[in-house]
């Protein structure tokens, strides 16, 4: 799955791991491939994993294609 | 690269301009269900095809490979898979059909989470079902090594994993596929940056753009593969600069050589290609389910009448496959790129259902 989710860095913890707030829902993930990352950053989330950090106006670029998605499978327009 | 509708424009008719027969090849199952959805190329003059590539992890994995994981749910083991997996129809069956009868199978978003079943499930063996390409891996990689520092006895991983450049090469080396360009994958050069799009630029004298997966994204894209044509200097380019760094992600990329090895693997359409799949290494072997368990190699039965193969080679546009529409459907799918969500059969079918796109 290429589309990676944008997340926005609110806490880091031991161990490699984050809490990130994926539109306004709180998630851990594993930064384990960006162990450099700063609270208040974005990232690109795949898979529990944030890859690469990305500036804030391509985080919301994304996310609005995502909700965008995510409106078309909810209206029944997928199978 | 922002979506200011004046730029669209701007863009569209730059591209519309373009009169020479050209073929892009749109690498990524993601690209392919982003430009269906965009409807960009109902605005591309003629001469310009959009055809489909290999990127699809799901859909390139071979007929053979997916029965061999039918056949590994019958042990007693939890597997736990990427949720596209499940419908995907083995000859005779689908993990799906497996799981209604019996099987213990369950969908996860991260291998962490199958990391998390392992450890609930201290007396059970759980199998990750290892699907994807340069993206994916490094993830799974990242959790074999977690696995090897919790000693964790009961995980282990079936890598189907592949790579993307040979498989290019395999189609640039193939007299019946005519591409002459690559939107590629924006999210797999972030892992891997520049470096493997360059040679295969270099080697086949091909424009390569690592493209993003907005509308803006990919008409600039395109554009720069068209300026590459009319100047006669194809290379490999990033336009998704936001996120592709030419070096990639260097962490990523030595979990990636730390934990695997490149192998030859089987391809749906392609065929085997020399050093294109990834396979555990010996330093992490008691997480590799091919050598815990007995894993079956099972030769690849076709599906009747499923073009998947062409289809993801680019020989062939979905709605000439006999089947699409008809017999095979969303609802109702015979092959991975009707299942998958990034198959070009899937995104043909939500998005061109009744157009003949020529």
């Amino acid at each position: 799955m290429c589309l990676g989710v944008p997340a926005k860095i609110i806490r880091v913890m031991d161990n490699n791991v984050a809490i990130v707030d994926v539109d306004d829902n709180e998630l851990e993930i594993s930064i384990l491939l960006i162990p450099d990352v700063k609270i208040g950053q974005y990232v690109l989330v795949h898979a529990g994993f944030a890859m690469q950090v990305i500036d804030e106006e391509s985080a919301q670029e994304s996310m609005a294609l995502i909700r965008e998605m995510l409106k078309i499978r909810e209206s029944g327009q997928y199978a | 690269m922002r979506n200011d509708t004046c730029m669209l424009k701007e863009m569209m008719n730059a591209i519309q301009e373009e009169d020479r027969e050209v073929s892009l090849m749109e690498v990524c199952g993601t690209h392919t269900m982003a430009i269906a959805k965009s409807g960009i190329r109902q605005l591309l003059p003629p001469n310009i095809r959009l055809i489909s590539g290999p990127g699809c992890p799901v859909c390139v994995t071979a007929q053979g490979d997916i029965d061999t994981v039918i056949e590994l749910v019958k042990q007693n083991i939890i597997l736990a898979t990427f949720g596209d997996m499940m419908r995907v129809p083995g000859t005779g069956s689908s993990l799906q059909e497996a799981r209604s009868g019996g099987a213990d199978i369950r969908v996860v978003y991260s291998p962490l989470d199958a990391l998390n079943l392992a450890m609930n499930n201290p007396s059970r063996e759980l199998v990750f079902l290892g699907i994807g390409f340069e993206t994916t891996a490094p993830v799974v990689g990242a959790s074999i090594e977690m696995a090897q520092k919790m000693n964790l006895k009961n995980f282990s991983v079936l890598s189907l994993h592949k790579v993307i450049p040979p498989a290019l090469e395999a189609i640039f080396a193939d007299p019946e596929i005519r591409v002459d360009a690559l939107i590629c994958p924006g999210h797999v050069a972030m892992i891997t940056g520049l470096d493997p799009y360059q040679k295969v630029a270099e080697r086949y004298h091909k424009p390569c753009v690592v493209t993003g997966f907005g509308y803006s994204d990919i008409l600039q894209g395109i554009l720069m593969i068209l300026i590459q044509i009319r100047k006669d200097q194809p290379r490999a380019e990033i336009q998704y600069g936001q996120i592709v760094k030419e070096r990639g992600n260097l962490v990523a990329q030595e979990v990636l050589n730390k934990v695997f090895q490149p192998v030859d693997a089987r391809w749906r359409g392609l065929g085997e290609i020399p050093q294109s799949g990834l396979e555990i290494n010996e330093r992490y072997q008691e997480f590799n389910a091919r050598i815990k368990f007995d894993v079956p190699v099972i030769d690849d039965v076709p599906i009747k009448g499923c073009s998947c193969g062409e289809i993801l080679t680019g020989k062939m546009y979905p709605h000439e496959c006999p089947l699409f529409g008809k017999l095979c459907t969303t609802l109702n799918p015979i092959g991975p790129c009707m299942v998958s969500n990034e198959g070009a059969c899937a995104a043909y079918y939500r998005y061109h259902p009744k157009r003949t796109v020529s």
